[in-house]
């Protein structure tokens, strides 16, 4: 076991220096604030070990959130480097490093906990169950996404970052050519991460399936349910070869197999087949949800059922089955005969049928509506255009004797960018700001909302967009700098200050998160937006068993029926009855460790360390075999509190909230 | 979640939970089929890259595959008849077959650990190959999940000597059935694509 | 799905009979006949997912239940995903030659 301590700090350069220091602080000033307010105990019962999905899902959130954030500033950094031509601000391997933490982080560390947090939040109470099918597991999905995303996050200041781009294409990530541990990082952490996500997706399969309401069967489950099973569907199928993937990659690089090294056999471009193998399915699996809370967000504020239930139904299923078939799009140029590209191509270009039935849909549910300009709703009208444009660029890409043109330049960046930052952050923000008075029991501040709204939308098409012509005038992508003689600056500088405004866009939303925290009216109803789904029949925020008595649905958008006809509104006392749910447990976390400590100790390739480090992996599979707590029960007493407190007397069922 | 029994089914179908995780655990195979399905892929795709090093032919050897597969095949086959006893609410019967199981699998990977150690000794190792890196690999990954069965299953007999026979155990004993037959089954495939293919080669 | 009383475990035995049988035709299809190299793939391919098929019905019970649907259908996308994945590798890794 060489142990290779000079690796461990990265010394020298003033930025990580200053985040070095900044992370230090932050943990003192974490821990002191902890230690000072006497909330350990706390932490740790009502979050650390929580199994219920609502918390699971906040924290999800949470995490996301700040993902976002730091993904954020790799994207600021980029565009600072790149605003002037020949810029000193980074040098090429800083850039290297940036990038593609940025790209990693982006997909796997934000939007998917932003979207499994909400799907984690919403869809037990939208399809009216009391949890998810496996509560224990969701806790361990979570710590083991969290346990990833810290390990690859620390990778800057111990040991390097990753540097050759978010999909690590060998033979440049392999030991050859990459030898320090920075791609460790990537093959180590995003493999937890993953079997997180894996795991995520059995439990809402499950969920989803067996444990919807009485009545709800699967054509009458609200559209943001639906999305986010074929999701689940999609991630089932696609993660187990990531999972492979970068299992390949760790023994490549740590136990010096041949899988994708130039010599002994190996064939780089396996690697990069593997890769899009989930990779293409990834975007789905990321831009499905989002599609369902954009569905969920237009028929609420247009006061209309969803358009074409069924046909949206049938177009997101097509677009599973296809999003399986598609993947050599990405490397076209690999020099494959015609009948590869052209196979891939068309396949490619038959993915925007369904969308377009989808795009189609949401208009139709807006005609003749009554529209209603919340802040959620200007996410999904700004939506419909950019997304179009993400579209209608992809299907360009899509051409694969046009690729080798575009590809590897600037244009396919705004291009995934006009996808991802409508498709999914949009969404997220829809999400946020319609679902946030369920969560919190309060509502974000709409005025500060609108202009989050208004700064974030101008400062993403003035970023991106003049990246479509750089593209085209041949800008390359993942190129730290440009000469003056280019002509490139003019455009680079537009879009660099789109990203300041960007940036002023998404800093207006933490604001907005802190002042409603302190400031927001808190007698809210439960129903604030007149919404049609069950998850609004309940409290806000929901009372941790989700629902006294689980409603019995009879129509698609039941609760707007429910609303309607008077039904199932009040609750009368002889209905309560004892509520069965699952114990808290400190398992998950403490799986979440070791399964950081081992990946740590990988990452070093310190593998007599790291094998001691997984039989604790094993000692806790077995604890939990042994594990016969099987919950607990609520009483009716403590229910019928709970109830009363926010339900009123006149059997409306819809009095404003308190506390 | 909630009690829900239905006694008139098997036991290790009687609760909600114990459906949901059924259920689940189905879901988790196919996740298996992917991943198995993925190992195979680029055992398929690197599979004559021999970079000079040893092949196929020069290796396998027809008799002990043929008894690790009879092995297998044959716990599969034990494995069921423990499930099916455990339906007739035999409690022995089901601990008699399951051991038999596991001594069958552990006979297993005695053979596929002696088969290793002998490739390794003739000059093939992981390292030798692109190959050789993917049927490591490959035969890795099924004798690791085998090995794991073996673990998982004996906690589930300790469980059912603890607890008898009651629907979290019965559960519990389905479950690492339904596992221990999918790891025949993808032995099939390895049988089949890996050991007669590379010998017809 | 049945709580069996007794009697004799029939399906299990055939199955176990089956796999036999179904196990040493490949091994004869590959080492004793002298086939094309592609025929001989296609056969004992074809052997091992009629045995993956028996053990899945058999043994396994697929469809047994309320889930029984959905196992199966779970199980043919699972497998239809790794063919996808086998094929189109060997397939785009051939570059299509
Ligand atoms: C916050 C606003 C964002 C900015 C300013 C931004 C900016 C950039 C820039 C400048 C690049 C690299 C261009 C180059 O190749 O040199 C890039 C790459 C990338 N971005 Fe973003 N981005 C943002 C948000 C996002 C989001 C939300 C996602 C995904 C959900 C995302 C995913 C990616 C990916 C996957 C890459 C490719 C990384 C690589 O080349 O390996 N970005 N971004
Ligand atoms: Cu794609």
């Amino acid at each position: 076991m060489d142990i290779n301590w000079h690796d461990l700090f990265i010394v020298g350069n003033p930025l990580i220096l200053g985040s070095q220091i900044a992370i230090l602080l932050s943990v003192i000033g974490i821990v002191a604030l902890l230690t000072y307010l006497k909330r350990w105990k706390w932490l740790w019962r009502e979050w650390l070990t929580t199994v219920d999905h609502k918390k699971i899902g906040i924290m999800y959130i949470l995490a996301g959130v700040l993902m976002f954030f730091r993904g954020g500033v790799d994207g600021l950094m980029m565009k600072a480097q790149t605003s002037r031509p020949e810029m000193n601000f980074l040098d090429a391997q800083h850039y290297n490093e940036v990038f593609t933490t940025h790209g990693v982080i982006m997909i796997l560390f934000a939007a998917m906990p932003l979207l499994i947090g909400i799907m984690n939040y919403v869809i037990p109470l939208q399809i009216g169950a009391r949890d998810v099918a496996f509560p224990q597991l969701n806790a361990l999905s979570f710590w083991l996404f969290f346990s990833g995303a810290m390990l690859f996050n620390i990778s800057f200041v111990i040991g390097g970052s990753p540097d050759a781009g978010w999909a690590a294409y060998f033979p440049l990530a392999g030991k050859e050519f990459t030898p320090g541990i920075g791609n460790n990082y990537y093959a180590v952490a995003i493999q937890i991460a993953g079997i997180g996500t894996l795991i995520s997706g059995i439990n809402f399969i499950v969920t989803i399936l067996k444990m919807r309401a009485k009545g709800m069967t699967l054509m009458k489950m609200p559209m943001f349910t639906w999305t986010s099973f074929i999701a689940s569907v999609i991630i089932v199928s696609a993660f187990p070869i990531f999972t492979v993937a970068l299992a390949l990659m760790t023994l490549d690089r740590i136990f010096g197999t041949h899988f994708f090294t130039l010599s002994g056999g190996g064939m780089d471009m396996m690697w990069v087949n593997l890769f899009w193998l989930w990779g293409h399915p990834e975007v789905y699996i990321v831009v499905l949800p989002a599609f369902g809370m954009f569905s969920e967000v237009i028929a609420t504020f247009s006061r209309k059922m969803l358009f074409g239930y069924k046909s949206m139904v049938f177009s997101v299923v097509g677009i599973a089955l296809l999003s399986m078939l598609v993947w050599v799009h990405h490397f076209f140029t690999m020099g494959a005969g015609p009948a590869v590209n052209s196979v891939f191509s068309i396949t490619t270009m038959m993915i925007a049928i369904p969308t377009g039935v989808k795009m189609f849909n949401w208009l139709f549910t807006m005609r003749k509506g009554r529209i209603e300009f919340s802040t959620a709703m200007l996410w999904a009208l700004a939506f419909i255009p950019c997304f179009l444009i993400g579209g209608i660029t992809g299907v360009m890409l899509a051409m694969s004797a046009a690729d080798y043109q575009y590809h590897n330049t600037l244009f396919l960046v705004a291009h995934f960018h006009y996808t991802l930052i409508p498709g999914v952050v949009f969404a997220v923000f829809a999400g946020l700001y319609y679902w946030w008075p369920k969560m919190f029991g309060h509502m974000l501040n709409e005025k500060l909302g609108k202009i989050h709204f208004w700064l974030f939308t101008i400062g993403f098409n003035v970023t991106f967009m003049p990246m479509f012509f750089l593209g085209l005038d041949g800008a390359v992508r993942r190129s730290y700098t440009y000469s003056a003689e280019s002509g490139f600056a003019p455009l680079f500088l537009v879009s660099a200050i789109g990203a300041v405004i960007l940036a002023l866009g998404f800093a207006t939303f933490c604001y907005n998160i802190y002042w409603s925290a302190r400031y927001a009216d808190r007698n809210i109803s439960n129903d604030p937006w007149n919404a049609r789904t069950l998850e609004w029949a309940t409290a806000s925020p929901a009372p941790f068993y989700n629902f006294a008595k689980v409603p019995e649905v009879k129509t698609l958008d039941a609760f707007w029926y429910m609303k309607k006809h008077n039904e199932g509104l009040t609750l009368s006392d002889d209905e309560i009855k004892e509520i069965h749910m699952p114990s808290n447990s400190g398992l998950p976390f403490y799986m979440g460790i070791i399964f950081g400590i081992t990946g740590f100790l990988l990452v070093f390739e310190w593998k007599l360390a790291a094998l001691v480090a997984a039989v604790g992996i094993i000692i806790g599979l077995i604890i939990r075999s042994f594990d016969y707590n099987d919950g607990f029960h609520v009483t009716v007493d403590e229910i019928k509190e709970t109830e009363k407190s926010w339900r009123s007397s006149d059997g409306k069922g819809v009095k404003n909230h308190v506390g | 979640m909630s009690a829900n029994v239905n006694t008139a089914l098997p036991l290790e179908y009687q609760t909600e939970q114990n459906r949901l995780n059924i259920l689940g655990f189905w879901v988790f195979l196919g996740a298996e089929i992917i991943l198995f399905g993925t190992l195979f892929a680029v055992y398929s795709v690197l599979n004559a890259r021999f970079a000079g090093g040893p092949t196929p032919k020069d290796l396998f050897e027809i008799k002990d595959v043929m008894i690790e597969t009879i092995l297998l095949l044959t716990s599969s086959f034990t494995c069921g008849l423990a499930i099916y006893e455990m339906r007739r609410n035999n409690k022995n019967g089901l601990l008699l077959w399951l051991i038999i199981t596991l001594l069958l699998g552990a006979g297993f990977v005695f053979m596929e650990v002696n088969e290793f150690i002998h490739y390794v000794h003739e000059g093939a190792t992981m390292q030798t190959s692109a190959w050789l890196s993917s049927f490591f690999t490959l035969l890795g990954t099924h004798g690791l999940h085998v090995s794991m069965g073996i673990g998982w299953a004996t906690m589930v007999i300790i469980q059912i000597f603890q607890r008898g026979l009651t629907p979290v155990t019965a559960r519990k004993t389905f479950i690492i059935g339904l596992y221990w037959h999918f790891l025949d089954v993808v032995w099939i495939f390895i049988f089949t694509f890996v050991y007669l293919q590379g010998m017809v080669r | 799905m049945e709580k069996h009383k007794n009697g004799f475990p029939v399906t299990h035995v055939l199955g176990f009979i089956m796999s036999l049988v179904l196990t040493f035709g490949a091994l004869g299809v590959a080492l004793k006949t002298s086939l094309p190299f592609t025929t001989i793939i296609w056969i004992i391919g074809s052997l091992a997912i009629i045995q993956a098929a028996l053990q899945l019905y058999m043994f396994m019970h697929m469809n047994e239940g309320e889930d029984g649907t959905a196992n199966t259908i779970n199980v043919i996308s699972g497998f239809l995903v790794a063919v996808v994945a086998v094929a189109g590798s060997i397939w785009v890794m051939s570059f299509g030659m």
